[in-house]
């Protein structure tokens, strides 16, 4: 699915990335934990979270997350939004709950991202 | 330079600087990417110096970081100076965490950073002085 279809789905604004709007996606993975994101997301997968510093960002480059979104209407903070423009990863975000966020994605066909323990 | 050896580079990171915390596996990861390596090795290398850096800022004073790179194996060595671990089977294992819930709501502190980096490793040696700091070596063959 292209991300610009996952931006309505979770009515979401693009807060930088806008270029990657064609991309297509696969997987989902939502996490306020980092260390769940490095120890178990899949690259490439959507990653949904509510945590908005910068290690948001870092852990999603690090992993190869291909997207951001964050929920519940928060917005990353400054240093975050810097680095994935740099990083060129996109940005998003949701005015939804985590819970109805997943649930519309999943609905919609979309696997998850996210493997158990090797 | 020793022998074979493509790329040598000292990081070093301050303990507490949690607004700088990960910069240094964020170059690492640039680092491997420019050299070429396939995208699985260079996302497991990033993965196991990240967990290990962010041990460094949160648990110790400072600490070095040696990258070190030859045609067979990539090598992340991190030396710290600080509290150390006292137990490091305990350390190791899933879940075991001495996180203050600053740490948590930065998304760390779940005990699975040591785990973590050992299995994104093909060499894991970890050694400890209590008091005194802590040592990782981290390999990664390139094939
Ligand atoms: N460099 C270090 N110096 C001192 N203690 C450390 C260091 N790295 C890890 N530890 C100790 O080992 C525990 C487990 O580390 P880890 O598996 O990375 O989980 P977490 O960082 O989430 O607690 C930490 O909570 C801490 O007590
Ligand atoms: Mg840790």
């Amino acid at each position: 699915m292209k991300l610009t279809e996952i931006k309505e789905i979770l009515n979401a604004d693009v807060i930088t990335g806008d270029s990657h709007l064609g991309d297509e996606f696969e997987e989902v993975c939502s996490a306020d934990l980092m260390s769940d994101v490095l120890a178990f997301a899949t690259p490439g997968t959507i990653l949904l979270t509510g945590l908005t510093n910068v290690q948001s960002v870092i852990t999603a480059h690090v992993a190869e997350v291909g997207a951001v979104v964050y929920i519940r209407g928060k917005r990353p903070d400054e240093d975050a939004i810097k680095l994935a423009m740099q990083k060129n990863l996109p940005l998003l975000a949701s005015p939804l709950t985590m819970f109805e966020a997943c649930g519309r994605l999943y609905k919609q066909g979309l696997k998850s991202g996210s493997s158990t323990a090797k | 330079m020793e022998d074979g050896v493509l790329f040598f580079q000292e990081f070093s990171i301050m303990g507490k600087d949690f607004s700088n915390a990960g910069s240094v596996s964020t170059e690492i990861k640039s680092i491997l990417k420019e050299i070429g390596f396939d995208p699985v090795i260079v996302r497991r290398a990033a993965i196991a110096a990240y967990e290990a850096e962010m041990n460094v800022v949160m648990y110790a004073d400072r600490g070095v970081v040696r990258l070190r790179v030859t045609p067979d194996k990539i090598s992340i060595e991190l030396e710290d100076e600080g509290q150390g671990i006292e137990d490091i089977e305990l350390a190791m294992q899933e879940g075991y965490s001495t996180a203050t819930p600053e740490m948590r709501e930065m998304g760390f502190g779940a005990g699975m950073g040591l785990p973590n980096i050992k299995r994104n490793s093909d060499h894991f040696e970890i050694t400890s002085q209590p008091g005194r700091g802590t040592k990782l070596n981290i390999v990664i063959k390139a094939r």
